[in-house]
Protein backbone atom coordinates (compact mmCIF):
# COMPACT_ATOMS: atom_id res chain seq x y z
CA UNK A 1 0.00 0.00 0.00
CA UNK A 2 1.33 3.37 -0.96
CA UNK A 3 0.33 6.94 -0.31
CA UNK A 4 2.14 8.95 -2.95
CA UNK A 5 5.72 7.76 -2.81
CA UNK A 6 5.46 6.56 0.78
CA UNK A 7 5.16 2.82 1.19
CA UNK A 8 2.85 2.38 4.17
CA UNK A 9 2.40 -1.39 4.09
CA UNK A 10 4.96 -3.48 2.29
CA UNK A 11 4.72 -7.22 1.55
CA UNK A 12 2.76 -7.78 4.70
CA UNK A 13 1.56 -11.34 4.86
CA UNK A 14 -0.55 -12.72 7.65
CA UNK A 15 -3.47 -15.03 8.21
CA UNK A 16 -5.84 -14.83 11.13
CA UNK A 17 -7.96 -17.87 12.02
CA UNK A 18 -11.58 -17.56 13.08
CA UNK A 19 -12.55 -17.30 16.71
CA UNK A 20 -9.46 -15.57 18.05
CA UNK A 21 -8.50 -12.13 19.21
CA UNK A 22 -5.60 -11.02 17.06
CA UNK A 23 -3.65 -7.90 17.85
CA UNK A 24 -1.71 -5.92 15.28
CA UNK A 25 0.90 -4.23 17.39
CA UNK A 26 3.19 -1.43 16.39
CA UNK A 27 4.20 2.15 17.04
CA UNK A 28 2.21 5.04 15.63
CA UNK A 29 2.50 5.44 11.89
CA UNK A 30 3.89 2.01 11.01
CA UNK A 31 0.90 0.98 8.90
CA UNK A 32 -1.54 -0.60 11.39
CA UNK A 33 -4.55 1.45 10.35
CA UNK A 34 -3.68 1.08 6.67
CA UNK A 35 -3.56 -2.69 7.12
CA UNK A 36 -6.95 -2.67 8.82
CA UNK A 37 -8.53 -0.34 6.28
CA UNK A 38 -7.30 -2.54 3.46
CA UNK A 39 -9.17 -5.45 5.08
CA UNK A 40 -12.27 -3.28 5.47
CA UNK A 41 -12.27 -2.44 1.77
CA UNK A 42 -11.46 1.27 2.12
CA UNK A 43 -8.25 0.88 0.14
CA UNK A 44 -7.33 -1.25 -2.80
CA UNK A 45 -3.87 -2.79 -2.49
CA UNK A 46 -1.54 -1.87 -5.37
CA UNK A 47 -0.02 -5.33 -5.08
CA UNK A 48 -0.95 -8.59 -3.43
CA UNK A 49 -4.22 -10.15 -2.34
CA UNK A 50 -6.50 -9.56 0.61
CA UNK A 51 -9.33 -11.95 1.52
CA UNK A 52 -11.66 -11.37 4.43
CA UNK A 53 -14.07 -14.21 5.26
CA UNK A 54 -13.12 -15.50 1.82
CA UNK A 55 -14.26 -12.30 0.11
CA UNK A 56 -12.41 -9.57 -1.75
CA UNK A 57 -13.02 -6.50 0.47
CA UNK A 58 -13.15 -4.11 -2.49
CA UNK A 59 -14.80 -6.10 -5.29
CA UNK A 60 -17.22 -7.90 -2.95
CA UNK A 61 -17.57 -5.04 -0.50
CA UNK A 62 -21.34 -5.23 -0.49
CA UNK A 63 -21.35 -8.93 0.43
CA UNK A 64 -18.78 -8.39 3.15
CA UNK A 65 -20.18 -5.37 5.02
CA UNK A 66 -23.12 -7.13 6.74
CA UNK A 67 -20.67 -9.59 8.31
CA UNK A 68 -18.19 -7.15 9.79
CA UNK A 69 -18.27 -4.59 12.55
CA UNK A 70 -15.93 -1.63 12.31
CA UNK A 71 -14.68 0.70 14.99
CA UNK A 72 -12.87 3.64 13.44
CA UNK A 73 -10.07 5.42 15.23
CA UNK A 74 -12.13 8.59 15.30
CA UNK A 75 -15.39 10.09 14.11
CA UNK A 76 -18.09 8.14 12.34
CA UNK A 77 -21.21 9.92 13.63
CA UNK A 78 -23.02 13.17 12.80
CA UNK A 79 -22.25 16.07 15.13
CA UNK A 80 -25.91 16.55 15.98
CA UNK A 81 -26.92 12.93 16.44
CA UNK A 82 -27.65 11.61 19.94
CA UNK A 83 -25.68 8.62 21.13
CA UNK A 84 -28.60 6.19 21.35
CA UNK A 85 -30.13 7.60 18.17
CA UNK A 86 -26.96 6.71 16.27
CA UNK A 87 -27.08 3.17 17.63
CA UNK A 88 -30.75 2.84 16.73
CA UNK A 89 -29.99 4.05 13.23
CA UNK A 90 -27.23 1.49 12.68
CA UNK A 91 -29.45 -1.22 14.20
CA UNK A 92 -32.03 -0.51 11.49
CA UNK A 93 -29.46 -1.21 8.80
CA UNK A 94 -28.96 -4.76 10.11
CA UNK A 95 -31.14 -7.84 9.97
CA UNK A 96 -30.66 -9.16 13.52
CA UNK A 97 -29.21 -6.31 15.56
CA UNK A 98 -28.47 -6.45 19.27
CA UNK A 99 -30.91 -4.54 21.45
CA UNK A 100 -29.72 -0.93 21.72
CA UNK A 101 -30.45 -0.94 25.48
CA UNK A 102 -28.11 -3.87 26.02
CA UNK A 103 -25.14 -2.04 24.50
CA UNK A 104 -26.07 1.22 26.22
CA UNK A 105 -26.04 -0.69 29.49
CA UNK A 106 -22.87 -2.69 28.87
CA UNK A 107 -20.88 0.34 27.74
CA UNK A 108 -22.36 2.77 30.29
CA UNK A 109 -23.80 5.05 27.64
CA UNK A 110 -27.01 5.67 29.58
CA UNK A 111 -25.96 8.97 31.12
CA UNK A 112 -24.97 10.44 27.75
CA UNK A 113 -27.61 8.69 25.63
CA UNK A 114 -29.38 11.93 24.72
CA UNK A 115 -26.23 14.01 24.34
CA UNK A 116 -25.37 15.10 20.79
CA UNK A 117 -22.23 13.38 19.53
CA UNK A 118 -20.25 16.60 19.27
CA UNK A 119 -20.60 17.17 23.02
CA UNK A 120 -19.50 13.69 24.11
CA UNK A 121 -16.13 13.31 25.84
CA UNK A 122 -13.33 11.42 24.14
CA UNK A 123 -13.96 8.30 26.20
CA UNK A 124 -17.72 8.42 25.57
CA UNK A 125 -17.08 8.72 21.84
CA UNK A 126 -14.82 5.68 22.00
CA UNK A 127 -17.45 3.64 23.84
CA UNK A 128 -20.17 4.68 21.40
CA UNK A 129 -17.90 3.82 18.52
CA UNK A 130 -17.36 0.34 19.96
CA UNK A 131 -21.11 -0.08 20.45
CA UNK A 132 -21.60 0.96 16.80
CA UNK A 133 -19.22 -1.80 15.76
CA UNK A 134 -21.08 -4.43 17.81
CA UNK A 135 -24.71 -3.53 17.07
CA UNK A 136 -25.06 -5.67 13.92
CA UNK A 137 -23.90 -8.93 15.61
CA UNK A 138 -20.82 -9.20 13.38
CA UNK A 139 -18.85 -12.37 13.01
CA UNK A 140 -15.69 -10.38 12.44
CA UNK A 141 -14.82 -7.21 14.28
CA UNK A 142 -12.16 -4.69 13.26
CA UNK A 143 -11.29 -2.32 16.07
CA UNK A 144 -8.70 0.38 15.57
CA UNK A 145 -7.01 1.45 18.83
CA UNK A 146 -10.11 0.53 20.85
CA UNK A 147 -9.00 1.84 24.22
CA UNK A 148 -7.15 5.00 23.21
CA UNK A 149 -8.48 7.81 25.40
CA UNK A 150 -10.41 5.49 27.73
CA UNK A 151 -10.02 5.55 31.50
CA UNK A 152 -8.85 2.42 33.31
CA UNK A 153 -12.35 1.17 34.12
CA UNK A 154 -13.62 1.61 30.56
CA UNK A 155 -10.50 -0.10 29.31
CA UNK A 156 -11.17 -3.21 31.39
CA UNK A 157 -14.86 -3.19 30.40
CA UNK A 158 -13.77 -3.10 26.77
CA UNK A 159 -11.34 -5.96 27.25
CA UNK A 160 -13.99 -8.06 29.00
CA UNK A 161 -16.44 -7.31 26.20
CA UNK A 162 -13.97 -8.34 23.51
CA UNK A 163 -13.16 -11.56 25.40
CA UNK A 164 -16.88 -12.31 25.66
CA UNK A 165 -17.22 -11.77 21.93
CA UNK A 166 -14.51 -14.33 21.29
CA UNK A 167 -16.17 -16.80 23.66
CA UNK A 168 -19.43 -16.33 21.75
CA UNK A 169 -17.69 -17.22 18.52
CA UNK A 170 -16.73 -13.93 16.90
CA UNK A 171 -13.29 -13.04 15.61
CA UNK A 172 -11.65 -9.82 16.72
CA UNK A 173 -8.83 -8.03 14.93
CA UNK A 174 -7.53 -5.04 16.81
CA UNK A 175 -4.69 -2.62 16.39
CA UNK A 176 -2.91 -1.26 19.38
CA UNK A 177 0.28 0.37 20.42
CA UNK A 178 -0.22 -0.73 24.01
CA UNK A 179 1.89 -3.78 24.80
CA UNK A 180 -0.13 -4.57 27.91
CA UNK A 181 -3.30 -4.59 25.82
CA UNK A 182 -1.85 -7.08 23.37
CA UNK A 183 -0.42 -9.19 26.16
CA UNK A 184 -3.62 -9.24 28.22
CA UNK A 185 -6.12 -9.69 25.43
CA UNK A 186 -4.73 -11.29 22.33
CA UNK A 187 -4.40 -14.95 21.39
CA UNK A 188 -1.98 -13.95 18.71
CA UNK A 189 0.12 -10.86 18.25
CA UNK A 190 1.45 -9.57 14.94
CA UNK A 191 4.12 -6.97 15.35
CA UNK A 192 4.58 -4.67 12.40
CA UNK A 193 7.17 -2.04 11.82
CA UNK A 194 7.65 0.24 8.82
CA UNK A 195 4.83 -1.58 7.04
CA UNK A 196 6.38 -5.02 7.43
CA UNK A 197 5.50 -7.93 9.66
CA UNK A 198 8.45 -8.45 12.00
CA UNK A 199 7.05 -11.16 14.29
CA UNK A 200 3.94 -13.24 14.91
CA UNK A 201 2.96 -15.50 17.75
CA UNK A 202 1.12 -15.78 21.02
CA UNK A 203 2.21 -13.30 23.68
CA UNK A 204 4.08 -16.07 25.51
CA UNK A 205 5.75 -17.29 22.32
CA UNK A 206 6.90 -13.80 21.53
CA UNK A 207 8.14 -13.38 25.07
CA UNK A 208 10.09 -16.59 24.63
CA UNK A 209 11.45 -15.52 21.26
CA UNK A 210 14.79 -15.31 22.91
CA UNK A 211 14.03 -16.75 26.28
CA UNK A 212 17.05 -15.50 28.09
CA UNK A 213 18.95 -12.41 27.28
CA UNK A 214 21.65 -10.21 28.67
CA UNK A 215 21.12 -6.50 28.77
CA UNK A 216 24.06 -4.22 29.26
CA UNK A 217 23.81 -0.51 29.85
CA UNK A 218 27.19 1.16 30.09
CA UNK A 219 28.06 4.46 31.69
CA UNK A 220 30.15 5.08 28.58
CA UNK A 221 29.22 4.41 24.94
CA UNK A 222 29.71 0.77 23.96
CA UNK A 223 32.08 1.06 21.05
CA UNK A 224 33.71 -1.90 19.31
CA UNK A 225 31.64 -4.69 20.84
CA UNK A 226 33.18 -7.97 19.69
CA UNK A 227 31.28 -10.68 17.79
CA UNK A 228 30.10 -13.62 19.88
CA UNK A 229 29.14 -16.99 18.44
CA UNK A 230 25.41 -17.77 18.30
CA UNK A 231 24.53 -14.44 19.81
CA UNK A 232 22.58 -11.58 18.36
CA UNK A 233 23.48 -8.13 19.55
CA UNK A 234 20.92 -5.35 19.33
CA UNK A 235 22.26 -1.91 20.03
CA UNK A 236 19.20 -0.19 21.51
CA UNK A 237 21.18 3.03 21.80
CA UNK A 238 24.87 3.80 21.96
CA UNK A 239 25.07 2.85 25.66
CA UNK A 240 22.67 -0.11 25.62
CA UNK A 241 23.07 -3.53 24.05
CA UNK A 242 20.82 -6.59 24.28
CA UNK A 243 22.36 -10.01 23.67
CA UNK A 244 19.98 -12.77 22.58
CA UNK A 245 20.18 -16.23 21.05
CA UNK A 246 21.47 -19.70 21.90
CA UNK A 247 24.84 -18.38 22.90
CA UNK A 248 23.42 -16.50 25.88
CA UNK A 249 25.07 -18.40 28.70
CA UNK A 250 26.87 -17.65 31.93
CA UNK A 251 30.06 -17.90 29.86
CA UNK A 252 28.86 -15.03 27.70
CA UNK A 253 28.11 -13.03 30.80
CA UNK A 254 31.70 -13.56 31.95
CA UNK A 255 33.01 -12.59 28.50
CA UNK A 256 31.00 -9.39 28.56
CA UNK A 257 32.28 -8.53 32.00
CA UNK A 258 35.90 -9.02 30.93
CA UNK A 259 35.29 -7.01 27.75
CA UNK A 260 33.96 -4.17 29.90
CA UNK A 261 37.12 -4.38 32.00
CA UNK A 262 39.38 -4.26 28.94
CA UNK A 263 37.48 -1.36 27.39
CA UNK A 264 37.17 0.47 30.71
CA UNK A 265 33.40 0.55 30.38
CA UNK A 266 31.57 0.67 33.69
CA UNK A 267 28.27 -1.17 33.54
CA UNK A 268 25.38 0.88 34.83
CA UNK A 269 23.14 -2.18 34.70
CA UNK A 270 23.89 -5.68 33.56
CA UNK A 271 20.94 -8.06 33.68
CA UNK A 272 20.56 -11.69 32.78
CA UNK A 273 17.10 -13.18 32.43
CA UNK A 274 13.71 -13.46 30.70
CA UNK A 275 12.63 -10.69 28.39
CA UNK A 276 9.11 -9.38 28.48
CA UNK A 277 7.04 -8.47 25.45
CA UNK A 278 8.24 -4.91 25.58
CA UNK A 279 11.86 -5.92 25.16
CA UNK A 280 10.98 -8.27 22.32
CA UNK A 281 9.04 -5.46 20.72
CA UNK A 282 11.88 -2.98 21.06
CA UNK A 283 14.49 -5.39 19.77
CA UNK A 284 12.29 -6.29 16.80
CA UNK A 285 11.25 -2.82 15.80
CA UNK A 286 14.36 -0.88 16.76
CA UNK A 287 14.05 2.12 18.97
CA UNK A 288 14.35 4.88 16.41
CA UNK A 289 11.35 7.10 15.84
CA UNK A 290 11.39 6.89 12.04
CA UNK A 291 7.75 6.82 11.03
CA UNK A 292 6.14 5.35 7.92
CA UNK A 293 8.35 3.18 5.71
CA UNK A 294 10.95 4.18 3.19
CA UNK A 295 10.61 5.86 -0.15
CA UNK A 296 9.45 3.74 -3.08
CA UNK B 1 -23.02 -21.28 21.49
CA UNK B 2 -25.73 -18.88 22.42
CA UNK B 3 -24.08 -16.00 24.20
CA UNK B 4 -25.09 -12.37 23.99
CA UNK B 5 -22.70 -11.69 21.16
CA UNK B 6 -23.16 -14.89 19.16
CA UNK B 7 -22.76 -13.68 15.57
CA UNK B 8 -25.96 -13.22 13.56
CA UNK B 9 -24.77 -11.00 10.75
CA UNK B 10 -26.93 -9.68 7.93
CA UNK B 11 -28.23 -6.51 6.36
CA UNK B 12 -31.79 -5.26 6.66
CA UNK B 13 -34.01 -5.15 3.55
CA UNK B 14 -32.99 -2.47 1.07
CA UNK B 15 -36.16 -0.37 1.44
CA UNK B 16 -35.85 -0.42 5.23
CA UNK B 17 -32.24 0.73 5.10
CA UNK B 18 -33.02 3.56 2.66
CA UNK B 19 -35.99 4.73 4.74
CA UNK B 20 -33.91 4.61 7.93
CA UNK B 21 -31.22 6.72 6.29
CA UNK B 22 -33.74 9.18 4.85
CA UNK B 23 -35.51 9.53 8.20
CA UNK B 24 -32.24 10.09 10.01
CA UNK B 25 -31.02 12.77 7.58
CA UNK B 26 -34.44 14.46 7.58
CA UNK B 27 -34.48 14.69 11.39
CA UNK B 28 -30.91 15.99 11.49
CA UNK B 29 -31.70 18.69 8.91
CA UNK B 30 -34.75 19.90 10.82
CA UNK B 31 -32.75 19.91 14.06
CA UNK B 32 -29.97 22.05 12.62
CA UNK B 33 -30.68 25.72 13.25
CA UNK B 34 -28.55 27.09 10.41
CA UNK B 35 -30.13 24.74 7.90
CA UNK B 36 -33.63 25.68 9.06
CA UNK B 37 -32.73 29.34 8.71
CA UNK B 38 -31.61 28.71 5.17
CA UNK B 39 -34.45 26.39 4.23
CA UNK B 40 -37.48 28.08 5.80
CA UNK B 41 -36.75 31.40 7.49
CA UNK B 42 -34.88 33.17 4.68
CA UNK B 43 -37.39 32.25 1.93
CA UNK B 44 -40.36 33.27 4.10
CA UNK B 45 -38.68 36.56 5.05
CA UNK B 46 -37.90 37.25 1.37
CA UNK B 47 -41.52 36.51 0.43
CA UNK B 48 -43.07 38.70 3.10
CA UNK B 49 -40.53 41.50 2.60
CA UNK B 50 -40.98 41.70 -1.19
CA UNK B 51 -44.78 41.51 -1.05
CA UNK B 52 -45.29 43.90 1.86
CA UNK B 53 -42.40 46.12 0.73
CA UNK B 54 -43.71 46.62 -2.78
CA UNK B 55 -47.15 47.41 -1.35
CA UNK B 56 -45.76 49.97 1.09
CA UNK B 57 -43.45 51.56 -1.46
CA UNK B 58 -46.20 51.63 -4.07
CA UNK B 59 -44.01 49.95 -6.70
CA UNK B 60 -45.97 49.55 -9.93
CA UNK B 61 -45.89 45.90 -11.00
CA UNK B 62 -47.47 44.07 -13.90
CA UNK B 63 -49.68 42.12 -11.54
CA UNK B 64 -50.06 41.40 -7.84
CA UNK B 65 -46.79 41.23 -5.89
CA UNK B 66 -47.57 37.92 -4.20
CA UNK B 67 -48.28 36.25 -7.55
CA UNK B 68 -45.06 37.65 -9.04
CA UNK B 69 -42.74 36.82 -6.14
CA UNK B 70 -43.98 33.48 -4.75
CA UNK B 71 -42.67 31.34 -7.65
CA UNK B 72 -39.20 32.86 -7.22
CA UNK B 73 -39.29 32.21 -3.48
CA UNK B 74 -40.14 28.56 -4.19
CA UNK B 75 -37.11 28.45 -6.51
CA UNK B 76 -35.05 29.99 -3.70
CA UNK B 77 -36.22 27.19 -1.38
CA UNK B 78 -35.06 24.59 -3.89
CA UNK B 79 -31.68 26.34 -4.20
CA UNK B 80 -31.19 26.55 -0.42
CA UNK B 81 -31.95 22.90 0.31
CA UNK B 82 -30.75 21.08 -2.79
CA UNK B 83 -27.51 23.02 -3.17
CA UNK B 84 -26.41 24.72 0.04
CA UNK B 85 -27.80 22.27 2.61
CA UNK B 86 -26.70 19.22 0.64
CA UNK B 87 -23.20 20.63 0.14
CA UNK B 88 -22.72 21.68 3.76
CA UNK B 89 -24.21 18.51 5.27
CA UNK B 90 -22.24 16.21 2.98
CA UNK B 91 -19.04 18.18 3.51
CA UNK B 92 -19.29 17.68 7.26
CA UNK B 93 -20.34 14.04 6.91
CA UNK B 94 -17.12 13.50 5.03
CA UNK B 95 -15.06 15.47 7.52
CA UNK B 96 -16.43 13.63 10.56
CA UNK B 97 -16.07 10.18 9.07
CA UNK B 98 -19.82 9.57 8.78
CA UNK B 99 -19.56 8.63 5.11
CA UNK B 100 -16.57 6.46 5.94
CA UNK B 101 -18.38 4.67 8.77
CA UNK B 102 -21.52 4.15 6.69
CA UNK B 103 -19.25 2.79 3.98
CA UNK B 104 -18.69 -0.36 6.05
CA UNK B 105 -22.33 -0.63 7.14
CA UNK B 106 -24.81 -2.73 5.13
CA UNK B 107 -26.10 0.50 3.56
CA UNK B 108 -24.70 0.59 0.02
CA UNK B 109 -23.65 3.77 -1.75
CA UNK B 110 -26.80 3.60 -3.83
CA UNK B 111 -28.80 3.27 -0.62
CA UNK B 112 -27.04 6.25 0.90
CA UNK B 113 -27.65 8.40 -2.18
CA UNK B 114 -31.32 7.36 -2.34
CA UNK B 115 -31.71 8.12 1.36
CA UNK B 116 -30.26 11.58 0.78
CA UNK B 117 -32.62 12.23 -2.13
CA UNK B 118 -35.67 11.15 -0.08
CA UNK B 119 -34.62 13.30 2.88
CA UNK B 120 -34.11 16.23 0.51
CA UNK B 121 -37.56 15.78 -1.03
CA UNK B 122 -39.14 15.55 2.42
CA UNK B 123 -37.50 18.81 3.49
CA UNK B 124 -38.70 20.46 0.28
CA UNK B 125 -42.22 19.25 0.98
CA UNK B 126 -42.05 21.02 4.35
CA UNK B 127 -40.64 24.16 2.68
CA UNK B 128 -43.30 24.23 -0.04
CA UNK B 129 -46.05 23.71 2.53
CA UNK B 130 -44.86 26.56 4.73
CA UNK B 131 -44.14 28.96 1.84
CA UNK B 132 -47.40 28.00 0.11
CA UNK B 133 -49.35 28.64 3.31
CA UNK B 134 -47.73 32.05 3.86
CA UNK B 135 -48.28 32.98 0.21
CA UNK B 136 -51.93 31.89 0.36
CA UNK B 137 -52.35 33.99 3.49
CA UNK B 138 -50.89 36.92 1.51
CA UNK B 139 -53.45 36.23 -1.23
CA UNK B 140 -51.52 34.07 -3.74
CA UNK B 141 -53.63 32.90 -6.69
CA UNK B 142 -51.42 30.70 -8.87
CA UNK B 143 -52.03 28.99 -12.20
CA UNK B 144 -51.37 25.26 -12.01
CA UNK B 145 -49.30 23.57 -14.68
CA UNK B 146 -47.99 20.00 -14.26
CA UNK B 147 -44.66 21.21 -15.65
CA UNK B 148 -43.83 22.77 -12.25
CA UNK B 149 -43.26 19.26 -10.86
CA UNK B 150 -40.73 18.49 -13.59
CA UNK B 151 -39.06 21.89 -13.15
CA UNK B 152 -38.78 21.43 -9.37
CA UNK B 153 -37.48 17.87 -9.81
CA UNK B 154 -34.82 18.81 -12.37
CA UNK B 155 -33.92 21.96 -10.44
CA UNK B 156 -33.40 19.81 -7.34
CA UNK B 157 -31.30 17.31 -9.29
CA UNK B 158 -29.16 20.05 -10.87
CA UNK B 159 -28.45 21.85 -7.60
CA UNK B 160 -27.90 18.63 -5.63
CA UNK B 161 -25.37 17.30 -8.15
CA UNK B 162 -23.40 20.55 -7.90
CA UNK B 163 -23.76 20.59 -4.13
CA UNK B 164 -22.24 17.11 -3.95
CA UNK B 165 -19.50 18.21 -6.35
CA UNK B 166 -18.49 21.10 -4.08
CA UNK B 167 -18.64 18.85 -0.98
CA UNK B 168 -16.56 16.20 -2.70
CA UNK B 169 -13.81 18.52 -3.89
CA UNK B 170 -13.38 21.08 -1.10
CA UNK B 171 -12.67 20.79 2.61
CA UNK B 172 -15.70 21.11 4.91
CA UNK B 173 -15.01 24.74 5.92
CA UNK B 174 -14.41 25.79 2.31
CA UNK B 175 -17.59 23.96 1.30
CA UNK B 176 -19.52 25.90 3.94
CA UNK B 177 -18.15 29.20 2.63
CA UNK B 178 -18.61 28.46 -1.06
CA UNK B 179 -22.09 26.97 -0.66
CA UNK B 180 -23.33 30.04 1.24
CA UNK B 181 -21.59 32.48 -1.09
CA UNK B 182 -23.09 30.86 -4.18
CA UNK B 183 -26.49 30.91 -2.47
CA UNK B 184 -26.21 34.65 -1.83
CA UNK B 185 -24.89 35.44 -5.31
CA UNK B 186 -27.60 33.46 -7.05
CA UNK B 187 -30.29 34.88 -4.77
CA UNK B 188 -29.13 38.40 -5.66
CA UNK B 189 -28.20 38.02 -9.31
CA UNK B 190 -29.09 34.54 -10.53
CA UNK B 191 -32.65 35.14 -11.62
CA UNK B 192 -34.12 33.30 -8.66
CA UNK B 193 -36.43 35.81 -6.99
CA UNK B 194 -36.39 38.48 -9.70
CA UNK B 195 -36.95 37.59 -13.40
CA UNK B 196 -33.78 37.45 -15.50
CA UNK B 197 -35.39 40.09 -17.76
CA UNK B 198 -34.88 42.67 -14.99
CA UNK B 199 -31.09 42.30 -14.98
CA UNK B 200 -30.30 44.06 -18.27
CA UNK B 201 -27.22 42.68 -20.03
CA UNK B 202 -26.44 40.07 -17.36
CA UNK B 203 -29.96 38.71 -17.75
CA UNK B 204 -28.92 36.71 -20.81
CA UNK B 205 -26.24 34.96 -18.77
CA UNK B 206 -28.67 34.38 -15.90
CA UNK B 207 -31.17 32.61 -18.17
CA UNK B 208 -28.53 29.93 -18.77
CA UNK B 209 -27.86 29.42 -15.06
CA UNK B 210 -29.84 26.71 -13.27
CA UNK B 211 -31.13 29.39 -10.91
CA UNK B 212 -32.44 31.54 -13.77
CA UNK B 213 -33.92 28.58 -15.64
CA UNK B 214 -35.74 27.35 -12.52
CA UNK B 215 -36.87 30.82 -11.42
CA UNK B 216 -38.12 31.91 -14.86
CA UNK B 217 -39.65 28.49 -15.49
CA UNK B 218 -41.64 28.51 -12.25
CA UNK B 219 -42.72 32.12 -12.85
CA UNK B 220 -43.96 31.34 -16.37
CA UNK B 221 -45.89 28.33 -15.07
CA UNK B 222 -47.40 29.84 -11.94
CA UNK B 223 -48.06 33.35 -13.32
CA UNK B 224 -49.11 32.62 -16.90
CA UNK B 225 -49.71 28.88 -16.91
CA UNK B 226 -47.01 28.42 -19.56
CA UNK B 227 -44.29 25.81 -19.83
CA UNK B 228 -41.09 26.09 -21.88
CA UNK B 229 -39.06 22.95 -22.61
CA UNK B 230 -35.81 24.89 -23.07
CA UNK B 231 -35.68 25.71 -19.35
CA UNK B 232 -36.09 22.05 -18.44
CA UNK B 233 -33.30 21.19 -20.89
CA UNK B 234 -30.97 23.77 -19.31
CA UNK B 235 -31.61 22.19 -15.90
CA UNK B 236 -31.09 18.71 -17.32
CA UNK B 237 -27.77 19.79 -18.86
CA UNK B 238 -26.54 21.24 -15.54
CA UNK B 239 -27.57 17.99 -13.83
CA UNK B 240 -25.64 15.91 -16.32
CA UNK B 241 -22.46 17.99 -16.02
CA UNK B 242 -22.71 18.09 -12.24
CA UNK B 243 -23.32 14.36 -11.95
CA UNK B 244 -20.45 13.41 -14.26
CA UNK B 245 -18.00 15.70 -12.46
CA UNK B 246 -19.19 14.47 -9.06
CA UNK B 247 -18.83 10.82 -10.06
CA UNK B 248 -15.24 11.54 -11.14
CA UNK B 249 -14.11 13.56 -8.15
CA UNK B 250 -16.13 12.51 -5.12
CA UNK B 251 -14.21 10.87 -2.29
CA UNK B 252 -15.82 9.25 0.72
CA UNK B 253 -13.23 10.31 3.26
Amino acid sequence: MRYGDKVAVDHLSLQIPRGVIAAVLGRNGVGKTTTLETCEGYRRPQQGTVRVLGLDPVAQHHDLTPHIGVMLQEGGAWGGVRATEMLTHLARLHAHPLPVDLLVDRLSLGECGRTPYRRLSGGQKQRLSLAMALIGRPELLFVDEPTAGMDVAARHTTWDLLRELREDGATVVLTTHYLDEAEALADEVHIIDAGRLVASGSPSELGALAATSIRLVGKQPLTALPEFTAVRVDAVDERTAVFTGEGVTMGLLAAIVSWCEEQEVTPETLTFGQRDLEEVFLSLTGSGDDAVGGAA
Amino acid sequence: MSGTFTPAPGGARFARKVLAQAGMEFRLMLRNGEQLLLAIVIPVVVLVATVVGSRKLGVSLEGRAVDLFTPGVLALAVLSTAFTSVAVATGFERRYGVLKRLGTSPLSRTGLLLGKVLALLAVQLVQFTVIGAVATWLGWRPHWHPGVIALAAFGTAAFASWGLLVAGVLRAEATLAVANLVFLLLMAAGGVVLPTSTYGGFGTVATWLPSGALGDGLRAAFIDGQFTWSRLLILAAWTLIGAVLTARTFTWE
